[in-house]
């Protein structure tokens, strides 16, 4: 792989993205304001829920608060590439313009799944990320270089499973031709990802870190930043997401094979 | 020799099509018991093109024209059968095969909506690893041909369909393919801009000595660029040949209109043997096959008074018409 044509390629895609969204300078403004009414409406909703005694699922809601900025960066993450950039692929399937991204001599899912940007999302990245840095304050958390870099392993895994699984779901358009639905699932799901996986029931914490590891993405690297953390569950996480990002390749070139392209 | 740049032998595909009964009932039992059943849409066919070589797919909607550009440029895989395009087995869409083709769709578009198509450009130049100086004399190459130039710098969006498939030529050429797939290109187009496309086609041909397998549904693009037509019938190959030669095969006989000076001359004429069409007046149309059409020419000059003489062709997309719904053609 030429790394330095990717990157040039990258950069185009980041400028040609940006360049389309700023089109709409309204679309922009309703997307910031979305997000930090979004990050509000969530505070105020677990405020609510730790409003009796104080403790979900042996969390405080300090500690809780530590969650929702890793959902937050998570779900901004989601809005910036993952949610303008996969969505797509249900649309290239359906319409055929899949074609134009196979016969481009580029890696097509590299093409497909980061082609696209939506600049509001980089709001809701950088309001997770003071939220996190408030908390890291209030938990009185000591920045050290072993914390940091077990943050980054841990959310860049994360970022991982959430990535793939969504990669995933969107391939099977190729047979089913329409998805939206499961996208939407996965989506609801992730909302999940706010609260403690101790705060659910035994079987739902084995469904949410086991079946779809949603809470598994939020709680592992909330863990990370409470001292919480094992260290087989960390390397649960790597081992997962890197199972997941290669069976999602896989399964992306496995797929093509059976892609038919629409009718003209 | 020319070389073949494309060989196909024994080519064959089959999908997987699910129907469904009309009316409520019938939408309830696809819902839970879908039946699909395998369909060939691709018989055993067999071409080869050489390099430079223009080549029209004629055929009926749903011949299965489409599909074989698709198999060609490596978007399908084959069910049975090989495919060699400049040397690669399609399907496996090499990077050095891929910056060799190009396959431009008159219903469907790659350019970014939202922006002018010199960002297209710019965006497709990256990925085929041009350089900005580079892709700066491309663009600029490809739009004089093209005759594009404010156009460059509006978005997409507001571009007419004409100015748009210009664009989109630009798009799919900026990396000088040797072998172009164009599948409907001037669908939807204006006389002027058909014509400009088509122009554009031959130059482009002319100059860089690319294949082009071109499927249109409007005869002029046909008959203007290829001189060689494959003619595809419900998946299999009906004629594959000259177009001249397909063409007096299917029209092997020509109208001529005679004006005579005198009703009396028009009279003589329709009693001297030729096959008449009608008659009124003065007026005389004969019908005489493409192979005597001089000598019989000659005799009706000497023997009568003229006054004027027409030489109908019949409509090209009449003969072409019959290609469409005839199995075989054996030439």
């Amino acid at each position: 792989m030429n790394l330095r044509k990717y990157i040039k390629v990258y950069k185009k895609f980041l400028h040609t993205s940006l360049a389309s969204e700023l089109e709409y300078k309204t679309n922009i403004i309703v997307d910031l304001i979305t997000a930090i009414l979004s990050l509000i409406g969530s505070i105020f909703l677990l405020s609510i829920f730790f409003q009796n005694n104080g403790y979900i699922g042996g969390w405080k809601f300090e500690q809780a608060l530590i969650i929702q900025g890793i959902y937050t960066i998570l779900n901004g993450i989601t809005n910036t590439w993952f949610n303008p950039n996969l969505t797509e692929i249900v649309k290239h399937i359906r319409e055929g313009t899949l074609d134009f991204v196979l016969l481009k001599p580029i890696d097509s899912q590299f093409f497909i799944s980061l082609k696209k940007i939506n600049p509001s999302g980089f709001l809701e990245i950088m309001l997770g990320f003071f939220l996190l840095l408030y908390c890291i304050r209030i938990n009185q958390i000591n920045l050290t270089l072993s914390f940091l870099s077990l943050s980054l392993i841990t959310i860049s895994c994360s970022i991982c499973i959430l990535y793939s699984l969504w990669f995933f779901i969107s391939t099977t358009t190729i047979w089913f031709v329409k998805t939206w639905n499961a996208t939407e699932v996965l989506r609801s799901f992730l909302y999940i990802g706010r609260f403690p996986l101790n705060s659910f029931s035994f079987s739902l914490r084995v469904f949410f870190s086991i079946i779809i590891p949603i809470a598994f993405i939020t709680t592992i690297p909330s863990e990370v930043f409470l001292g919480l953390s094992q260290m087989w569950k960390i390397l649960l996480e790597v081992i997962v997401a890197s199972v997941f990002l290669i069976t999602s390749r896989k399964f992306w070139l496995f797929a093509l094979k059976y892609y038919s392209s629409a009718s003209s | 020799m020319v070389q073949n740049i494309i060989d196909v032998k024994n080519l064959s595909k089959s999908f997987d099509i699910s129907s469904k009964e009309p009316g409520l009932k019938g939408t309830i039992k696809h819902f839970f018991r879908r039946q699909t059943k395998s369909l060939k849409v691709i018989k055993n066919i067999s071409f080869e093109i050489k390099k430079g070589e223009i080549v029209g797919f004629l055929g009926a909607n749903g011949a299965g024209k489409t599909t074989i550009l698709k198999m060609l440029c490596g978007l399908i895989y084959p069910s049975e059968g090989s495919i060699l395009v400049s040397g690669h087995l399609p399907f496996r869409r090499k990077e050095n095969f891929l910056k060799n083709i190009t396959l431009i769709m008159g219903q469907k578009q790659q350019l970014i909506w939202d922006l002018p198509p010199i960002e297209s450009f710019y965006l497709n130049a990256s990925i085929y690893d041009l350089d900005k100086f580079e892709a700066k004399k491309r663009i600029q190459k490809l739009s004089e041909m093209l005759e594009i130039d404010e156009e460059l710098f509006i978005p997409v969006r507001k571009l007419s369909l004409g100015q748009r498939m210009k664009s989109e030529l630009l798009a799919a050429l900026i990396h000088e393919p040797n072998i172009l797939f164009l599948d409907e290109p001037t669908l939807g187009l204006d006389i002027n801009a058909q014509r400009k496309l088509r122009k554009f086609l031959q130059k482009y041909n002319r100059e860089t000595n690319a294949t082009i397998c071109l499927t249109s549904h409007y005869m002029k693009d046909i008959t203007s660029l290829c001189k060689r037509v494959i003619c595809v019938h419900e998946g299999a190959i009906s004629y594959d040949g000259k177009l001249d030669l397909l063409l007096k095969k299917l029209s092997p006989v020509k109208e001529i209109l005679i004006v005579c000076r005198s009703e009396d001359d028009a009279t003589k004429l329709e009693n001297y043997g030729f096959t008449v069409k009608n008659k009124i007046k003065n007026e005389i149309t004969i019908k005489i096959e493409n192979n005597s059409i001089t000598s019989s020419l000659k005799t009706i000059l000497n023997n009568f008074d003229i006054e004027d003489l027409f030489i109908n062709e019949p409509p090209i997309d009449e003969v072409i018409g019959k290609v469409l719904i005839k199995k075989d053609y054996d030439i």
